[in-house]
């Protein structure tokens, strides 16, 4: 098997609130059109890398960024580096449903389009249609896109949210624990959606359940105190893993 | 001996009764007014009260248009002024503030909260007033617009505040610009709120009558000329009520009682503007 494209790596990140330190000089790879699942106890930083990833973590009180990120062999932490633009390649989805609530479900996912520039009615209604679709949230909302998402499930709601994440096309999906909040229902319609979805883009999963990680994911990263204790295929890492320290997490002797 | 239960018992309702009559205590004068206003100025409400200008000392008839329009212009002027300032003051604090500038213009807003508005007055006039050489319209609406420029301000920050940082982020994660952020996710979620504490603010101002007058002093006539005095419902009210005639009394009472209403009408125009919910097309 030939050694597939890498679209984004890190290259001893750290991360730190203050001189606090959440996430400790971690140097990994994300290949395309693959799910890596980022587990570890609470507190052990995998949020805050995430949040690396797409230059969110600065935005935090105190939060500083060390080392670099590479997203097609550009560090997004280079001086000439615009976040904004950024933050357009690599779309991210959070814990909780956070669908905007003063727009439509329709102006919900068009927001981001509208962003990169202006689009033709037509050109709109095709992307929101694409992104709805992907999300497989279509079906269920076509006959009220000028609703209020507030009148969504929660399920439907995060789907929403993952709808306008990939509306604008971005390269890589961030995923910080996106079934948390969710019933199992909801839960496994978003793990499907996770499958169809790294057809088009490279997702990073951030996630505390370990079948979770299991179910989805192609590469498993195990972190622990703010280091990469363990990366490896996801099968590897839950049948023979090389650490101690990953054996009793995934086994659930400690987390 | 009492068990301890009934004791409990005895104790929570005492308790519970007293913040019954205390709210009751604090609602009373609001019905009180409201009593005494409509059965002493409800019968001087006529057609001509709402046309007429004041009539000539010690006539009777006439009416208070004259007030009427000097209120709706002076507060509407005073509110173009002191709201866009006060709601961007209040996103400024709320999403920029952080550092030790927000400090600063935050201690001072809320030292300008306190300061009686009779100085907001004589600020004014000092400043507006004695430059240009005479009294106006306009100078009252500056000073109005002084006046609640820091309660808009507060106000419009705690409910810019009130929006989830979740909200926040989803926008600048969709690559939103900081500013694009405040202005089209967090400061419309927060709009409702905004228009709320923006209505409370106009209601309170249109009542207020020492920073008018020795900026709009007031006028017998009807005007509508920004650069000329003025006079608003709340001066009429003071000139009639102080006057020595039975028929000006009884122009102040109506007056009041028109005040008291337009004041109402904010503050339901506040209620109604958050019970409205998303109806976004």
């Amino acid at each position: 098997m030939a050694e597939p494209t890498v679209r984004l790596r890190t290259e001893r990140l750290s991360a730190l609130y203050g001189s606090q330190a959440a996430v400790k000089g971690v140097t990994l790879a994300f290949p395309v059109h693959t799910v890596t699942a980022v587990i570890g106890p609470s507190g052990c930083g995998k949020s805050t890398f995430l949040r690396c990833l797409n230059r969110l973590h600065e935005l935090s009180s105190g939060g500083l960024v060390r080392g670099s990120v590479f997203l097609d062999d550009r560090d997004i932490y280079a001086t000439d580096a615009n976040p904004v633009a950024i933050r357009r390649r690599v779309g991210m989805v959070f814990q909780q449903p956070n669908p905007f609530p003063t727009m439509s479900i329709y102006k919900n996912v068009a927001a981001g389009l509208s962003v990169n520039g202006r689009l033709t009615r037509t050109e709109t209604d095709a992307a929101v249609e694409r992104a709805l679709r992907s999300a497989a949230l279509w079906d269920e909302v076509k006959d009220r896109l000028q609703a209020s998402p507030l009148g969504l499930s929660g399920g439907q709601q995060q789907r929403l949210c993952i709808a306008r994440t990939i509306a604008p096309a971005p390269d890589v999906l961030l995923l910080d624990e996106p079934t948390s909040a969710l019933d199992p229902i909801a839960t496994q319609s978003i793990e499907e959606l996770v499958q169809e979805l790294k057809r088009e883009f490279t997702v990073v999963i951030v996630t505390h359940n370990m079948q979770q990680a299991a179910r989805v994911s192609d590469f498993t990263a195990f972190f622990y105190l703010g280091e990469l204790v363990e990366h490896d295929v996801t099968t590897k890492v839950f049948t023979a893993p090389a650490e101690a320290r990953t054996e009793a997490y995934v086994t659930g002797r400690f987390g | 001996m009492i068990s301890r239960v009934v004791r409990r018992r005895v104790a929570s309702h005492v308790m519970t009764g007293l913040t019954v009559v205390a709210a009751i205590l604090a609602l009373l004068p609001l019905f009180a007014i409201f009593a005494d206003l409509i059965l002493r100025g409800a019968s001087s409400l006529n057609w001509d009260f709402f046309v007429k200008n004041p009539a000539a000392a010690g006539d009777t008839g006439g009416g208070v248009a004259n007030a009427i329009v000097g209120t709706l212009i002076i507060v509407g002027v005073g509110s173009a002024i002191g709201l866009p300032v006060g709601i961007g003051a209040g996103v400024y604090l709320a999403e920029y503030g952080g550092g030790r500038f927000g400090t600063v213009v935050r201690f001072l807003a809320d030292v300008l909260t306190g300061t009686p508005s009779v100085i907001v007055g004589i600020f004014v006039w000092m400043f507006v007033v004695r430059p240009m050489g005479h009294f106006s319209a306009l100078a009252g609406a500056v000073a109005l617009a002084i006046l609640m420029i820091p309660m808009v301000s507060r106000t419009t920050e705690e409910m810019v505040r009130l929006v989830p940082h979740s909200l926040r982020e989803a926008a600048l994660a969709l690559g939103f610009p900081r500013w694009r952020a405040s202005a089209y996710v967090v400061v419309r979620a927060a709009w409702p709120g905004i228009v709320t504490g923006a209505l409370v603010a106009v209601a309170r101002i249109a009542g207020e009558t020492a920073p008018l007058l020795f900026t709009a002093l007031g006028n017998m006539n009807f005007r509508t000329n920004v650069m000329q005095p003025m006079q608003t419902l709340s001066l009429q009210i003071y000139v009639f009520a102080t006057g020595p005639f039975e028929e000006w009394h009884r122009l102040a009472w109506g007056a009041a009682l028109v005040l008291m209403g337009i004041v109402l009408i904010f503050g339901l125009g506040a209620r109604f503007v958050t019970r409205t919910r998303f109806r976004d097309g």
